[in-house]
This record gives structure tokens, C-alpha cells and sequence, in this order.
């Protein structure tokens, strides 16, 4: 697709998003809302597994710390400070991913998938089988935080349509930092890391700085999300670092083309819409779901995110005959 | 020729044995790379030219011996601290970034000599410093033709000049190539050979070769090797009238092609 195109879309489809409120309908802005969260979760796992080659099974983790973290670190029946415990959250996610990646990127391939998975499922068990978070009952975020800077009000997130538009927000600034951060040297280093590490090591990198550095950034934005999950749904448990989670975002972004941000956003909205649909069907929706991932797998390489390049060379071919 | 006149002497390898269990790979090579030479190791399949060539570029630690570039001990650096100093080396098998264009695979590798990772806001194409510093290594490895072309699409005789100008571009004393010949038709191989000649004049070169016309072609001191261990190690004319390397190596003189 051309540049103009794609940015033409690309606006079409956020103020389309930016519209969600004005239907007044709030099944769907707390579904759309929810997406939104399940997107910005997917473009934290696609710089790892998209950009930099590491294809992490154990994500959810760090969604669900910071869950966690804006839970706990709210009292309870009052309001948090959003900009304390907003940063403190996604800290506690960088700072786990940071501890966490010193260890397991010092293995590669399917050892990366199985230790990642290893430490993911050690985080579950904390908050599973300890008191800390209320065991497996969960944890209830009772009071949204409070968005108040001295006497000023920015916006309520207990209003939810500006909880709504400060979770839009929040998507498009993750988006806009990691295209920068992409094209920045930085970024560049990621993605020759995932086409051939051992060569970028052999040209002077020390390739496992970068690939920590990659580990920390997903695992703040993956942060990011799960804080924005507690607010949205007021409610923690231990099933948000499952690895059924891992998982399902590990399908939104294979599900959406991996290696494009948009992509990632795509894959979330399929993945949370088509679960929707199904699950109004069918208890066993996930028969269903593998089967439609099996399908773009096979038919559709680069993911749902290719579709509309891929119509326009079909209907250009057509067009030459 | 060039073994009159005493080169500044850019590495130095001593003494260096490498064992895989029982097998030894490696034993007692010794190799020196002087600026404005072209050492080649010579030798049949299996003679540890490789073993030998992965151990001065970092990617595999000795048993024995020391390693000093320009008298600095570098035995215990990583491929990638050896890359920092000054030592770059191109693989038998090409390994370039198939899917970047010739320019931002020697960016990358320009990128590499001034880092700056946490400059995660800045445009990496708008180094300007990087992308002059690849164009000049793309025009001297004679690619400039290909610049915006997608790597991978290149023809293998191209990939292999393209992985010259990455190790260029990363400033390299020492190029260590392997086999930077290897598969190339007549008429690449005598664009490489003329191109490994110019290269020679400010660098010291290491070069694992089998094309004989090409080695006897560019080679001021050759190494042979057999089973591990040095043969010979001499200017061409030596070498070519040693009885030994003849026995062990070349055949009869006829095979030579000389």
C-alpha cells in the first residue's frame, strides 16, 4: 500500500474509534475499550516477537503485575493518584521484565519460549497460591484513580466515556513511540538482531543489551495495558498472567502480521471481536477461533494486516488483463 | 616483492591449539597479519582453517595460546569487543541481512562504531555520518550500482563484495574472509582478487582460499595446513617448491595450473 493510502486509513480508522462514545451504547464502549487495552498489550509483545525475533510466551506477566500493582498500591476506598500509581505500576512491570530478561535471554529459540513460560507461570503461582493478591479469588480495584493535579480535574475515569478516550489516548501515544522508537538506531539494531544476531555480534554489538533493552520496553508497555485492564474492569486475578494469556496475544499479533504495529492493533480488535461473536455461539469458541488462526496462517502470511495490499494488487492484476 | 621490507605487524597469534574432546582442531598454529599483506591459510578440507580463523575472530576461544592485536592481549574478547578494536571478519557461508537494502546493511554495520543506544527519539537514517561512511564502503567494495537494491536479491558473487563493504564499514585493521571467493565465476573472481589487492594497501588481510590461481594471484605469505598443524609457512615462491606441501597438499606440480 502507499504511504498516503495507509495513513488515510489509518485516520479514517481512529476517528472512527474517537466516534465509539457518541453511540452512547456502553456494552460496546467497555467492549471497544477493552480492545483498545488488548491493543496496546499486542504491540508491547510485537516489538519482542515482531521486531527483535523473540517470540516470548510468557507476556502476560507483566500485564499482570501492573494489574496487580494499580490494585495493591490503591487504597481502598479511596481514589489513587493516577499519575503516582500509573508509573509506579508500569515501573514494577519494566522492573520485572528487566530482572526477568537478565536471565532468560541468555537462552535462544524454543529454550526462550519455555523459560519465559517458566517465569510467567512462577508470577501466576505468587498471586494464585499467596495471600498477597487475594489468592485465586482476585483482588478488587474498589475507587478508579483520581486524574487531579492539585484542585484541577483533567478528566474523570469514572466517567466512562473519558475513561474510554484516555485508554484511545494512551494506544495512540504507545503507537507513535514505538514507530519512533523503530526508526531510531535503537530500533534499527532490533530488527538486525531478528534477521541475523550472530552477524550484528560479529560487526561490534553487544546484542544482549539491546535485546534487554527491547525485553524492558515490552514489558512496561505490556505494563501499560494490564494497568489500564485493573482501572477498566476494577478487578484483578490471578488468570491475567496465565499462559492462556500469553498465548492470546501471542495470536493477536500472528493473527494481525507480525512485524506491524498496526498489525498488532488489527490482531487485538480481530482476536477480542471474532471471541465475541463465537463465544455467543458456541461454549467451545475456541475451536472455532483455532481454526479461523490456522486459516490465516496458511492462506494469509503476512496476517490480517495485509489484506488490503493484497486486494490492491488482486483488483491492479485484474485491472492489467 | 612485499616479504623484503618489515610491516607494522597488526596480529599476532601464538601458539594456538583448540580441542573439540578428544580431537584436536588446532595445534600450535601461529599466524602473524602484517598491514599491507595478504596472509592466506592454505589447506585441504578438515586442515583447521576454519577452526583457526574462528578463533582470531572471537567466535570461538582458544585452548591454548595467546592472541595480541597491536600488542594488546585480546585472547578473552568476545567477536563482538574483537569487532570494536578493529578486526572484521567476512564468513564462509554468506551471512548478510537478506531482507535491508545493500545501503542499511552497511549502515548497520557503520551504525556498530558509534552506537548510542539510548538514543531511542533520534532517526537512525538521519546519521548522516552513517549513511556517508556507507555509501564510501559500497563505492570501494564496487557496489555502488546496487545500493538501493534488496540484499537478498543480489547475485552471490555481489553478496559476497557486500559483506566486504559491511566489514569496511566498520573500520576493520584486520579483514579476516573466508572463502570470500568461494562459488564465484571467473569474471567475479577477478573483480574480487583486484579488489582484495587495493584493500591490501592500507589493511592487513587474512584469507582462507582454495582457488589456487587466485592464491598464488594475491598471496604475500601463505600458511599451509594439515591436520591441525602448520605445514610450511612462506612467500608463494616457497611454498610452491616445497616437497612437503607437495606431498601432503598440492599433488603433482601439474595440478598447480602454474
Amino acid at each position: 500500500m502507499n504511504p498516503q493510502a495507509s495513513l488515510i486509513l489509518k485516520l479514517a480508522a481512529f476517528v472512527a474509534l474517537a466516534c465509539v462514545p457518541l453511540t452512547g451504547e456502553s456494552f460496546y464502549v467497555e467492549m471497544i475499550a477493552k480492545m483498545l487495552v488488548m491493543a496496546i498489550f499486542a504491540m508491547s509483545l510485537d516489538l519482542l516477537v515482531g521486531f527483535t525475533g523473540l517470540v516470548s510466551l510468557g507476556h502476560a506477566a507483566y500485564f499482570g503485575i501492573a494489574a496487580y500493582a494499580a490494585a495493591l498500591l490503591s487504597p481502598k476506598y479511596e481514589a489513587a493518584n493516577l499519575w503516582v500509581v500509573f508509573p509506579a505500576a508500569v515501573g514494577l512491570s519494566a522492573l520485572a521484565a528487566f530482572v526477568i530478561g537478565l536471565f532468560v535471554l541468555r537462552t535462544k529459540g524454543i529454550y526462550f519460549i519455555m523459560v519465559t513460560l517458566a517465569f510467567a507461570q512462577m508470577a501466576y503461582f505468587v498471586f494464585h497460591d499467596t495471600p498477597v493478591g487475594g489468592g485465586s479469588d482476585g483482588i478488587y480495584l474498589n475507587v478508579k484513580p483520581s486524574a487531579a493535579i492539585g484542585g484541577w480535574e483533567p478528566f474523570d475515569l469514572s466517567n466512562a466515556d473519558h475513561q474510554y478516550y484516555f485508554i484511545l489516548a494512551i494506544l495512540l501515544l504507545v503507537y507513535l513511540f514505538l514507530w519512533r522508537v523503530l526508526q531510531s538506531p535503537f530500533g534499527r539494531v532490533l530488527v538486525g538482531i531478528k534477521s541475523n544476531e550472530h552477524r550484528m555480534q560479529s560487526m561490534g554489538y553487544f546484542t544482549f543489551r539491546y535485546k534487554l533493552g527491547a525485553f524492558t520496553l515490552a514489558g512496561a508497555l505490556g505494563g501499560v495495558a494490564g494497568f489500564l485492564y485493573a482501572v477498566l474492569f476494577g478487578f484483578v486475578t490471578p488468570e491475567l498472567l496465565s499462559w492462556h494469556e500469553s498465548g492470546n496475544v501471542l495470536l493477536m499479533v500472528i493473527l494481525g502480521g507480525m512485524g506491524n504495529l498496526v498489525g498488532a492493533v488489527v490482531g487485538a480488535f480481530a482476536f477480542e471481536g471474532m471471541r465475541g461473536v463465537f463465544e455467543g455461539w458456541t461454549s467451545h469458541w475456541q475451536l472455532l477461533m483455532g481454526g479461523v488462526i490456522v486459516a490465516v496462517v496458511l492462506f494469509l502470511p503476512g496476517g490480517l494486516s495485509s489484506l488490503p495490499g493484497r486486494l490492491r494488487r488482486a483488483l491492479q492484476g485484474d485491472e492489467a488483463k | 616483492m612485499s616479504t623484503a621490507k618489515t610491516n607494522e605487524i597488526l596480529l599476532q597469534a601464538d601458539k594456538l591449539t583448540r580441542r573439540f574432546g578428544g580431537l584436536v582442531a588446532n595445534r600450535d598454529v601461529s599466524v602473524t597479519i602484517e598491514r599491507g599483506m595478504i596472509h592466506v591459510l592454505l589447506g585441504p578440507n578438515g586442515a583447521g582453517k576454519s577452526t583457526c580463523i574462528n578463533m582470531l575472530s572471537g567466535d570461538l576461544p582458544p585452548s591454548e595460546g595467546t592472541i595480541r592485536f597491536m600488542g594488546n592481549d585480546i585472547t578473552g574478547l568476545t567477536a563482538a569487543q574483537r569487532s570494536k578494536v578493529g578486526i572484521g571478519r567476512s564468513y564462509q557461508r554468506t551471512n548478510i541481512f537478506p531482507q535491508f537494502t545493500v545501503l542499511e546493511n552497511v549502515r548497520l554495520a557503520a551504525q556498530s562504531r558509534n552506537q548510542q543506544p539510548w538514543r531511542i527519539f533520534s532517526k537512525a537514517m538521519a546519521q548522516q555520518w552513517a549513511l556517508d561512511k556507507a555509501r564510501a564502503c559500497i563505492a570501494e567494495a564496487g557496489l555502488d550500482k546496487r545500493t538501493d537494491w534488496v540484499a537478498g536479491v543480489l547475485s552471490h558473487g555481489e553478496q559476497r563484495q557486500l559483506e566486504i563493504a559491511m566489514v569496511l564499514a566498520t573500520d576493520a585493521q584486520v579483514l579476516l574472509l573466508d572463502e570470500p571467493l568461494a562459488g564465484m565465476g571467473s569474471e567475479e573472481s577477478a573483480k574480487m582478487v583486484d579488489l582484495l589487492k587495493r584493500l591490501r594497501a592500507t589493511r592487513g588481510i587474512l584469507l582462507v582460499e582454495h582457488d589456487m590461481d587466485a592464491v598464488f594471484a594475491v598471496a604475500d605469505v601463505i600458511t599451509v595446513m594439515v591436520n591441525g598443524e602448520m605445514l610450511e609457512c612462506g612467500p608463494p615462491a616457497q611454498i610452491k617448491a616445497s616437497v612437503a606441501v607437495q606431498q601432503a597438499y598440492l599433488g603433482t606440480e601439474d595440478s598447480l595450473h602454474v
